[in-house]
């Protein structure tokens, strides 16, 4: 597309956002001109949420400026930047559920009649204004009683409405299908038209290329590149969300002859809704890495093997056994361990010790009518803190108060614990500094040297380049490749990511 | 049809339902005489019922509205009897202090973020307390103008009586719809039981609305104190124990869903009127124990939890 002289219309100059130690933003530059789409894209823990909640005011930049049509301001919170012309529409929709959709329409600034609320005008003005963006619905009935599409078009209309300088979409078309995705982005094409800047957030890579004019991608709070989209394939994308600047290391060294011993676990046609059916066999001392962008169902491979959430069909053999996996506890059962992605909501208990968190597991698996006793306990904390070099002052006090990197560790721990065969890892390395990162990756090494067989999931290619034996590329809820020996390179992986370019690019 | 209808109209029928039945075995159920004693009788529990109405409505609960009441029947009687004040004035002061209150458990609601049960329970035995420490004997009041408000009605035909007390009931309800549904004050409570961060994020002066709305249960608690002191001609530490309880029965009862969002004042009307209609029965039938009110009582609610339940959860409906 040709691009007469962009105007600026918010613009985010150096911004920098710290917390704790953790540097979450490093002094990055954002502009969204009039009559543009433009998408935010990163990996999780890129920093993508944290600047768009600087740039809509939920979060206050302790570096660096904002500029609204060339002014500086300073938003005291989300309001405040509504007031600025700031909107933002939310994945989940931020209206009021109990409420009609003329009434969200209208909350706050209700013509009135003789200090009544107007109703019938209410609603008359509500129709108008949804019809245009091509919605004809019963705008007095309850918000909850329409798809989320629908109350994503109402969130927007209300956005716009009271806003209408900027408008933030934060992952729209996360639980949307495929239809209501294009309405939504009919919409979001007309609002361009009229000149609003739109910010769009999203992790569908093909969505991006059909509805964006420009792309700013993030990675590890800083800035890889903002430009024009056509310039770029789905390829260069994948590698600047993905990829070091630096080229690759390869670690072949640690892997190759790595002789690997009976097929441990088999997964046949495992499938669930939204989740193609895959085959993956992992051996005894085998590290399977797996690879793919966010959404494109690792996390849901992961929680399916380990029967968190239910399978729709197919068959788990384990040591050529089949056996059944409907919970976590069958799973544990059956000698497997699994460290989920956000350990701070699904798996640390912050407020307990580093001892309790590491024997948890352990005895869930004996039941409650075999309490371990303490010294049990004392022993098992200080042999698996010791074997994985868990840095704590002393074993009884909150996990919370650990570094990050000692956290996953203690959640390693407590799955060594209970001896398992097959460890599932999910992002082992995520949120932690980068000095623990080599840890980690070490700890895994070892574990697969002793025998284990793991399946890791990780956004940080060159570390799944490192300790994978075998590489599972995931795209679109579908394993889609299988890299083996020689031919797990950077490079290779980033291919099979971005695939065949999608439909909406041909 | 809008699925908060639903409860309402259930407990409607319920309650024409059980009239009826009520008036097949005691014909002298249906006379304007028992719809006034109704009235009469029910009035400060109704008067309650709607603030906590508002209350539950915005995901809150107010547990102090019994102790205020019996606190507020206390303070007029010392104001009057004691310190030989007018009654209008008494009330008025009673008023003042009952809606300050509420008004400072809705401000440590909000500012310290403390869940409304644990506010209003100490509420509740802050108010229960110092009305003992007012008094600890029961007051009686007596002053022409209580008498004189005491034998002022309305005649209706068929020789029932809409006393001053149930008129004020009858007033409340109707600028309580009114503010419900028809204001934006209403629309922010309604907002805030929805989703409390939703509403921030759409402008609701959330530390406002919260303050006002226990303010007005302070009040409205205040206003059945007042009720129920003409009502007995008394003050006591005692008075209306457990009130807050037969209000929020009433409430959901009504339609309301207890965990804020949805419901109607007029079906607290109804769910007032429900509770009445046991009690009148009980009366009438003249060999069932009182407790039996409450064992309808608790049927009915929990016949409306578990009907709320189910309409409740379905989906979105509507593509």
């Amino acid at each position: 597309m040709s691009e007469p002289a962009a105007r600026p219309v918010l613009e985010a100059r150096g911004i920098v956002k710290i917390f704790g130690q953790h540097r979450a933003l490093d002094t990055v530059d954002f502009t969204a001109n009039a009559g543009e789409v433009h998408a935010l894209l990163g990996e999780n823990g890129a920093g993508k949420s944290t600047l768009i909640k600087i740039l809509t005011g939920a979060y206050q930049p302790d570096g660096g400026e904002l500029l609204l049509d060339g002014q500086p301001i300073s938003l005291r919170d989300p309001l405040h930047g509504q007031g600025y012309g700031i909107g933002t529409v939310y994945q989940e929709v931020n209206l009021l559920p109990n409420r009609s959709v003329a009434e969200n329409l209208f909350l706050g600034r209700q013509p009135t009649r003789f200090g009544l609320v107007d109703r019938k005008k209410i609603d008359a003005q509500a129709r108008e204004l949804l019809s245009r963006y091509g919605l004809d619905i019963d705008v007095r009935a309850e918000l909850s009683e329409y798809s989320v599409a629908v109350q994503q078009i109402v969130a927007i209309a209300r956005a716009v409405e009271l806003s209408g300088k900027v408008l933030v979409l934060d992952e729209p078309t996360a639980s949307l299908d495929r239809n209501e995705v294009q309405r939504l982005f009919e919409v979001v094409r007309g609002l361009k038209a009229n000149g609003l800047a739109i910010i769009f957030i999203t992790h569908f890579l093909d969505q991006v290329f059909d509805l964006a004019d420009r792309v700013t991608i993030l990675r590890n709070g800083r800035k890889v590149a903002s430009q024009a989209l056509d310039t770029l394939n789905t390829t260069d994308v994948v590698r600047m969300m993905l990829g070091k600047d630096v080229a690759f290391e390869h670690h072949p060294t640690a892997l190759a002859g790595a002789t690997r011993g009976q097929v441990r676990v088999a997964f046949k046609g495992l499938n669930r809704k939204g989740l193609l059916p895959f085959d993956l066999t992992v051996h005894e001392g085998e590290v399977v890495g797996v690879a793919g962008l966010l959404g494109s169902g690792r996390t849901e491979v992961a929680r399916l093997m380990f029967g968190v959430d239910g399978s729709d069909g197919g068959q788990i053999l384990v040591d050529g056994q089949p056996v059944t996996i409907r919970n976590p506890a069958q799973a544990v059962a059956a000698g497997f361990g699994f460290c989920p992605e956000d350990r701070k909501i699904d798996g640390i208990f912050g407020d307990l010790s580093v001892r309790e968190n590491i024997i948890i597991a352990l005895q869930a698996k004996l039941g409650w009518f075999k309490a371990l006793n303490r010294e049990d306990q004392v022993e098992l904390a200080g042999r698996y803190a010791e074997a994985l070099d868990i840095r704590a002052a002393n074993h009884d006090m909150p996990v919370k108060l650990l570094s990050g990197g000692n956290q996953q560790k203690v959640i390693l721990a407590r799955w060594l614990a209970i001896d398992p065969t097959f460890l599932i890892l999910d992002e082992p390395t995520r949120g932690i500094d980068v000095g623990a990162h080599a840890e980690i990756v070490r700890t895994i090494n070892r574990l697969r040297e002793e025998g284990l067989a793991l399946f890791v999931i990780s956004s940080e290619l060159d570390e799944v380049v490192a300790y994978s034996n075998r590489v599972v590329v995931m795209r679109d809820r579908e394993m889609v490749a299988e890299l083996d020996g020689d031919a797990i390179a950077p490079d290779a992986i980033v291919q099979a990511i971005a695939g065949t370019p999608q439909e909406a690019r041909s | 049809m809008n699925r908060s209808l639903r409860p309402l109209l259930a407990t409607a029928l319920i309650f024409l339902f059980a009239y009826l039945l009520a008036v097949l075995q005691h014909p002298n159920m249906l006379s304007t005489r028992v719809l006034g004693n109704f009235l009469t009788d029910n009035a400060f529990l109704g008067i309650a019922a709607v603030g906590m109405t508002f209350v539950i409505l915005s995901g809150g609960i107010d547990l102090s509205v019994g102790a205020v009441i019996g606190f507020t029947t206390v303070l007029v009687a010392v104001l009057i009897m004691w310190l030989n004040l007018h009654p209008i004035l008494a009330f008025a002061i009673a008023l003042i202090v009952a809606t300050a209150f509420g008004a400072i458990m809705g401000a440590a609601i909000h500012y310290l973020r403390v869940p409304s049960f644990i506010v209003t329970l100490a509420g509740m035995f802050l108010a229960r307390g110092g009305a003992s420490v007012l008094s600890p004997d029961s007051i009686g009041i007596e002053h022409p103008f209580f008498t004189a408000v005491q034998k002022s009605y309305i005649l209706l035909p068929g020789g029932g009586r809409l006393t001053v007390v149930g008129i004020i009931m009858l007033v409340v309800f109707a600028v309580a719809i009114l503010l419900a549904h028809r204001t934006r004050f209403g629309s922010n409570v309604y907002a805030l039981g929805g989703s409390e961060t939703s509403a921030a994020l759409m402008g609701v002066p959330v530390a406002r609305t919260t303050i006002s709305i226990y303010a007005l249960s302070g009040f409205l608690a205040g206003l059945a104190g007042v009720v129920f002191s003409l009502y007995t001609s008394a003050g006591y530490s005692l008075n209306a124990l457990g009130v807050e309880l037969d209000a929020i029965a009433a409430v959901v009862i009504g339609g309301t869903l207890l965990t804020g969002g949805y419901g109607f004042v007029a079906g607290t009307f109804i769910g007032v009127m429900l509770q009445g209609l046991v009690q009148t029965y009980i009366v009438f039938d003249g060999t069932l124990s009182s407790w039996w009110t409450k064992i309808v009582v608790g049927v009915l609610l929990f016949m409306f939890i578990v009907l709320q339940r189910l309409v409740f959860r379905a989906g979105p409906r509507r593509t």
